[in-house]
């Protein structure tokens, strides 16, 4: 069963031309899927049509079943209900703590308040936080404040978890943590569209891969056997922000 | 629930912003209010003059009882006509020199005519009906004038009708005051929020969810605002009432709905700005 599927799908900003054209492919459930290119690609377009934040332009994109083409922004509001969303700068609520952070994501969906506190416990320990609940965003690291926003993305049981360059900001270690984190939350069943710059992350797994130029889908892992891993994964637009 | 505590939780974060929503409501009310007073008061006045509002016509000398008796009749008969009282000339001397007290002297037996005084129905003391039936009066051959008050009457109906209209008037050009202010306020609120709502829909929040807490704010300035210019009117009219003269305050109904007015901006002002912010964020 396919829980994201893009036909044909074109994407043209009213300034700013031609992000996406001729995009077709399927994520699975329980997938994880990398998304690569250099910068300006159409790896966040791809993201953003995903959760509706952009319609397309032409063909269509269907989320667990629902056309972006004549969603209503209810059934947007309920599709994101479904989906946790992680991005590179964390996008967290500075006034509130971590435990606050991610009951938000459960309050705006009109749960009952005494199932919050479980269900906010229970990812924080998740994602390994359960001590750090009270804790302000300042007071805590870059790489602990991303394991924050993947709680909150989390904590709707989502089936599909986008993460659009989560570990962009963080250093060495703290990327390995959150990778780790994310293959976790994969193993346990959610699949992950996780947009990166980062092939180092890329060639240590056997993870699917589609790459991105121009807009256009260059690659993916899923149509195409792997191909060898040394020389052609290093395509011809990966010279910019990552040398290896 | 939390969209209750998100909409108190803006005076918190913006005091200075809400307060100048709530103040402008209030100054808005405060200024209809007044001119209500003024209204309300001259309504009153008006109730109080009319309620002794008499045609008096004054009977020729010599006129013979059984023909001024006759006219009463007539002039009782009339729709108008309350009452008709015949005021003989020693009962003229004896009700001016009540009136007159210490300069009673002044007045000797005779000087005076004999008079018809003549109560109207309510509803029938208007400038116009009066004016109508003081020249039927007039028509009698032994009346020789007839005095109503004219001059007066009219002008404080006219006073009324202006309290009125510089009242509405006014009161209006200050509602869309405040709806801009709150309009003003509310986009404020919602750029300093912009973030938290952008996050709010990235987790599936719906649009009526987002707009709840910045509308009930409004609908809460607006109540903080009514409230306050029922205080300021209050204040103002009875420092009159002490300082000046007794004036009346309004009732408990019309306050409530000044009070409604004011919520009634609010949330107008407010669901206009946040329909339009959120649609530009
Ligand atoms: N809101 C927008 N308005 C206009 N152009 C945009 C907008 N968002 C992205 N673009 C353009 O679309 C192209 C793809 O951008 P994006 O999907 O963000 O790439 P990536 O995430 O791979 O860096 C770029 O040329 C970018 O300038
Ligand atoms: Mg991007």
């Amino acid at each position: 069963m396919s829980l994201v599927r893009f036909l044909n799908v074109a994407k043209e900003y009213p300034r700013g031309g031609v992000a996406l054209s001729h995009a077709s492919f399927q994520l699975h459930k329980g997938e994880f899927a990398f998304l690569t290119g250099p910068s300006g690609s159409g790896k966040s377009t791809i993201l953003k049509l995903i959760y509706m934040e952009e319609r397309p332009t032409a063909g269509d994109v269907l989320v667990s079943g629902v056309s972006a083409r004549d969603a209503s922004r209810r059934e947007v509001s309920m599709v994101r209900r479904h989906l946790g969303i992680v991005f590179q700068d964390f996008r967290l609520l500075e006034d509130r703590t971590a435990e606050q952070n991610v009951a938000f994501a459960l309050e705006v969906t009109g749960i009952p308040t005494d199932m919050i506190r479980p269900r906010v416990a229970r990812v924080l320990t998740q994602v390994g936080l359960a001590s750090k609940g009270t804790a302000y965003p300042r007071e805590l690291s870059g790489g602990e404040q991303q394991r924050v926003a993947i709680a909150r993305s989390l904590v709707n049981d989502p089936y599909v978890l986008i993460a659009d360059e989560p570990t962009g900001n963080l250093d060495d270690r703290a990327t390995r943590g959150v990778f780790q984190l994310l293959r976790d939350i994969n193993t346990a069943g959610t699949a992950v569209i996780m947009a990166t710059h980062d092939l180092d992350l890329i060639r240590r797994t056997e993870y699917r891969s589609i790459e991105l130029n121009h807009g256009r889908l260059v690659y993916d892992s899923a149509e195409t056997p792997p191909p060898p891993k040394e020389p052609s994964a290093v395509a011809p637009s990966h010279h910019d922000e990552n040398p290896i | 629930m939390m969209a209750l505590r998100e909409a108190f939780s803006a005076f918190r974060r913006a005091p200075l912003l809400s307060a100048l929503g709530v103040v402008t409501i209030a100054f808005s009310l405060f200024a209809f209010g007044l001119f209500g007073l003024v209204a309300i008061n001259i309504r009153d006045a008006l109730q109080s003059i009319e309620n002794r509002v008499e045609i008096r016509a004054f009977i020729a000398d010599g006129t013979p009882v059984e023909a001024s008796s006759a006219a009463m009749g007539d002039i009782h008969a009339f729709p108008e006509v309350l009452s008709v009282t015949y005021v003989s000339q020693d009962d003229a001397l004896i009700r001016a020199r009540k009136e007159l007290g210490e300069f009673s002297d002044v007045f000797e037996p005779g000087v005076l005519p004999a008079s018809l005084d003549i109560k109207l129905k309510p509803g029938y003391r208007d400038p116009t009906t009066v004016l109508a039936v003081a020249n039927r009066v007039k028509s009698y051959d032994f009346v020789d004038d007839v005095r109503y008050g004219e001059d007066w009457v009219a002008k404080l109906y006219r006073l009324r009708t202006i309290a009125t209209l510089v009242g509405t008037g006014l009161g209006l050009a200050f509602a869309a005051v405040a709806v801009i202010i709150i309009g003003a306020t509310i986009r404020i609120m919602v750029m300093a929020r912009a973030r938290e709502i952008s996050i709010m829909r990235l987790v599936g929040a719906t649009n009526g969810f987002i707009r709840l807490p910045f509308v009930l704010e409004g609908f809460i300035q607006g109540v903080m605002g009514g409230l306050l210019a029922l205080g300021l009117t209050w204040a103002t009219s009875s420092a009159i009432s002490h300082s000046f003269m007794r004036t009346a305050f309004f009732d408990p109904t019309l306050a409530t709905l000044g009070v409604i007015g004011g919520a009634l901006i609010g949330l107008l002002g407010s669901t206009f700005a946040v329909g339009r912010q959120l649609r530009r964020l």
